[in-house]
C-alpha cells in the first residue's frame, strides 16, 4: 500500500519530473528542496508554512545571521524602558525541533539565480529548487554625510536588538532638560507609524522622569505619514514636550557634538536618532534583481516571484509595495502565506492561486499601555496585477485606548507564534 | 455540549511522524491530475486550498489555524454557523468591535464561508 511517506517523495519528485510518476510512489528523486533567507517576520513565516502545508514534504532551510529572532515590532517599548529586550526575542528552536526546518546561523553572501543556488559565509555553497528571500532592509549610509560608521554615536534602532539597547542607554543617561531629536526619512520606510510611535513613548518616559526634557521630530516628509491625525492628538497631548518639524531635510550630520544640519537650520541634540534612508536588503541588490528606483524588488503578485527571476520568491520590507501597503511585520507575514501556499503548488506542477488576499493590521502605542490601530485588506486584481486595498475596508481607531493596547500585546504574541511556534 | 466532528486532521506538521494517513484532498486531487484521471484542471487543485489560504490570513492575531496563543478569540473547532454569523455581524457593524468591522468588510460572504468552515474544522488543541 501507498504510505503517506512514499506518497510525498513521490509529491517532491514530481517537481523535476513532472506529475505521472508522482502516483507512482517508486520514484527516489532527492525531495524539493526550499531555501529561505532571512528568518525575520516574512522568511520565518514562510519556513514554518512551508512544512506546515506540505505536511513535511518539502524540505526547507532557513538561513539567518543572527541566533535569536528579536522583533521590531514593541521594540518602541524597548526604548521606553517599559519591556526588556528580552521580552521582544524568541527562539529559532521550535521551527528545527517542531517543523522540521533546518538552521543555519550564517551570512548569506551571494545569490546565483541562472544555478539556483546560494553562497554562505561558512556553509559553503547550497543548491535549492526554489529560494525565499525576505532579507528585510539595509540603509544607505551614504545618502547622509557624517553618518557612515557612527551608529554607535547616532543609532537608528531600525533594526532590533543592540540598536535598540543602546537607544535606551543613551535615553536613560540624557540629562533632564536634554534633547532627544529624532529623524524620519522619506517615505517609503520600514513601519510608516513606527517614528511617531518611538516619538510619543520616547515622550512619555520623559514626561515621567525628565519633564523639562523635548522630543524633537525632524521629518522629511511633508506631514505625518500614518495615523496622522491620531498621533497629531497623542502629541497635542504631550504639549511642549515633543515638537513636530515637517520638510526637514536632513544635509548631513556631525556625530562628535550629535547635530543635525536641516536645510534651513542646525540642530543640536542630547540624543540623535537618525532613521536612515533604506533599501531592500544588500543580499538583494548584490543578487541583481529588478529593483524599482535603485531600491525595492519588483514583484510578480501571484507567485511572489522577483520579475524575471523564475524561483526567487521576495517577501516583506524589500519589495516595492502595491498601492496602500505599508512595510510591515503583518504584510511580511501575509506575504510569506502568498509565497509558501505558491511555492508548493508550483513544486507540484500547479499554478498559484488567482485570487489570493492579504491583509494588514498595524497597533503603535502612544504611552505605555495605549494603542491605536490602522488596518486594511487587500484583493488581487486581475487587471491591475497586483493586491488593490478594498475600498470600504480597513480603516483607524477612533481614539487611542488600554483595550487596543491589550490587544497589541496579543497581536505581537500571536504572530511570533504564527512565525515561530 | 457537542463539538462538531472535526473533518480533517489538524495541519500540524507531521515531521516526526510517519504514520499511514489519508491523503489530503488537496494532494488526493494533485494525484489525479497526474494521472490524468480528473477534468477538472489546474484550477480546481488550486483552488482546493482557497479556504486554508483564506483562513490564513485570520492567524496573525488568532492563531495558527485558529488556535490562538493568548490575548484573541480561538477560532478553531468554534461552530462554522456561530463563525459566520459573527463575522457577517462585525461585516454589516451589528456587532460593535474595535477592529473586525473594518477588516471583516474585506472579503466577500463567499470568502467568510470559506473561513468559517475552514476553521471550525481545525482542532481546537493541538
Ligand atoms: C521601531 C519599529 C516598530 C515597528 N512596529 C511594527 C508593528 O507594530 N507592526 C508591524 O506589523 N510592523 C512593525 N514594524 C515593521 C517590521 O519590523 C518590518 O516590516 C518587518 O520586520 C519586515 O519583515 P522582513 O521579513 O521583511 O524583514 P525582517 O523582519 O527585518 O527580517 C529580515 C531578516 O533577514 C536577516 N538577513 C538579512 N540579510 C541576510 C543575509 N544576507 N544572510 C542572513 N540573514 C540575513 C536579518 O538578520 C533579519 O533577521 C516596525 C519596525 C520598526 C523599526
Amino acid at each position: 500500500m501507498l504510505n503517506r511517506r512514499s506518497f510525498m517523495k513521490g509529491l517532491a519528485g514530481a517537481a523535476t519530473l513532472g506529475g505521472l510518476a508522482a502516483c507512482t510512489g517508486t520514484t527516489t528523486r532527492a525531495r524539493a528542496h526550499v531555501l529561505v533567507i532571512g528568518g525575520g517576520y516574512g522568511g520565518a513565516t514562510a519556513a514554518k508554512y512551508l512544512r506546515m502545508w506540505s505536511q513535511g514534504a518539502v524540505d526547507v532551510t532557513l538561513i539567518e545571521r543572527n541566533p535569536a529572532f528579536v522583533s521590531c515590532p514593541m521594540s518602541n517599548l524597548v526604548v521606553g524602558g517599559y519591556r526588556e529586550l528580552a521580552d521582544i526575542s524568541v527562539s529559532y528552536a521550535a521551527l528545527q525541533s517542531k517543523w522540521g526546518v533546518r538552521l543555519i546561523t550564517d551570512e548569506a553572501t551571494a545569490i546565483d539565480p541562472a544555478r539556483r543556488t546560494v553562497s554562505t559565509a561558512a556553509n559553503g555553497v547550497l543548491s535549492y529548487d526554489r529560494l525565499v528571500l525576505s532579507p528585510g532592509i539595509d540603509f544607505i549610509t551614504t545618502a547622509v554625510p557624517g553618518l557612515e560608521g557612527n551608529f554607535e554615536r547616532l543609532p537608528h534602532a531600525w533594526k532590533a536588538g543592540p540598536q535598540t539597547v543602546l537607544l535606551r542607554q543613551q535615553l536613560q543617561d540624557m540629562p533632564d532638560g536634554g534633547v532627544f531629536a529624532m529623524h524620519v526619512p522619506k517615505s517609503p520606510y520600514r513601519c510608516p507609524p513606527g517614528p511617531y510611535e518611538r516619538a510619543c513613548v520616547v515622550a512619555s518616559y520623559l514626561q515621567r522622569h525628565k519633564p523639562r526634557s523635548k522630543v524633537l521630530v525632524l521629518d522629511a516628509n511633508a506631514e505625518i505619514q500614518s495615523k496622522k491625525a491620531l498621533f497629531t492628538k497623542a502629541f497635542q497631548g504631550y504639549g511642549k514636550l515633543i515638537d513636530y518639524v515637517p520638510n526637514s531635510d536632513l544635509r548631513s550630520v556631525d556625530a562628535t557634538s550629535r547635530s543635525a544640519e536641516l536645510e534651513f537650520d542646525r540642530v543640536r541634540a542630547d540624543v540623535l536618532n537618525v532613521i536612515p534612508p533604506m533599501r531592500a536588503g544588500s543580499i538583494a541588490v548584490r543578487a541583481g534583481l529588478p529593483l524599482v528606483n535603485g531600491r525595492w524588488v519588483d514583484v510578480d503578485w501571484l507567485t511572489m516571484e522577483a520579475k524575471g527571476v523564475a524561483g526567487v520568491h521576495v517577501l516583506g520590507d524589500a519589495l516595492l509595495p502595491a498601492p496602500g501597503m505599508p512595510k510591515s511585520g503583518h504584510m511580511a507575514n501575509q506575504h510569506a502565506k502568498l509565497a509558501a501556499a505558491a511555492v508548493l503548488n508550483l513544486l507540484a506542477g500547479e499554478p498559484p492561486s488567482s485570487a489570493p488576499v492579504l491583509t494588514n493590521t498595524c497597533y503603535s502605542f502612544v504611552d505605555d499601555r495605549n494603542a491605536i490601530h490602522v488596518a486594511s485588506v487587500h484583493q488581487y486584481d486581475a487587471d491591475k496585477r497586483q493586491p488593490m486595498p478594498v475600498e470600504g475596508a480597513g480603516g483607524l481607531s477612533t481614539a487611542a485606548s488600554d483595550l487596543e493596547g491589550q490587544y497589541a500585546f496579543a497581536w505581537a504574541k500571536n504572530i511570533w507564534a504564527d512565525m515561530l511556534a | 455540549m457537542v463539538r462538531p466532528r472535526l473533518r480533517r486532521k489538524s495541519s500540524r506538521a507531521h515531521a516526526k511522524k510517519e504514520s499511514k494517513v489519508k491523503l489530503s484532498p488537496i494532494l488526493a486531487s494533485l494525484c489525479l491530475l497526474g494521472l490524468g484521471i480528473s477534468n477538472g484542471g489546474a484550477a480546481a487543485a488550486a483552488d482546493a486550498n482557497l479556504a486554508r489560504n483564506l483562513a490564513a490570513t485570520c492567524a496573525n492575531c488568532h492563531g495558527t489555524d485558529g488556535r490562538s496563543a493568548g490575548g484573541m478569540d480561538s477560532l478553531a473547532g468554534e461552530a462554522r454557523d456561530r463563525l459566520m454569523q459573527k463575522l457577517l455581524a462585525f461585516k454589516s457593524g451589528s456587532r460593535p468591535a474595535t477592529i473586525m468591522h473594518q477588516i471583516a468588510r474585506g472579503y466577500s460572504d463567499e470568502q467568510l464561508a470559506l473561513i468559517a468552515g475552514y476553521l471550525s474544522a481545525q482542532r481546537a488543541h493541538e
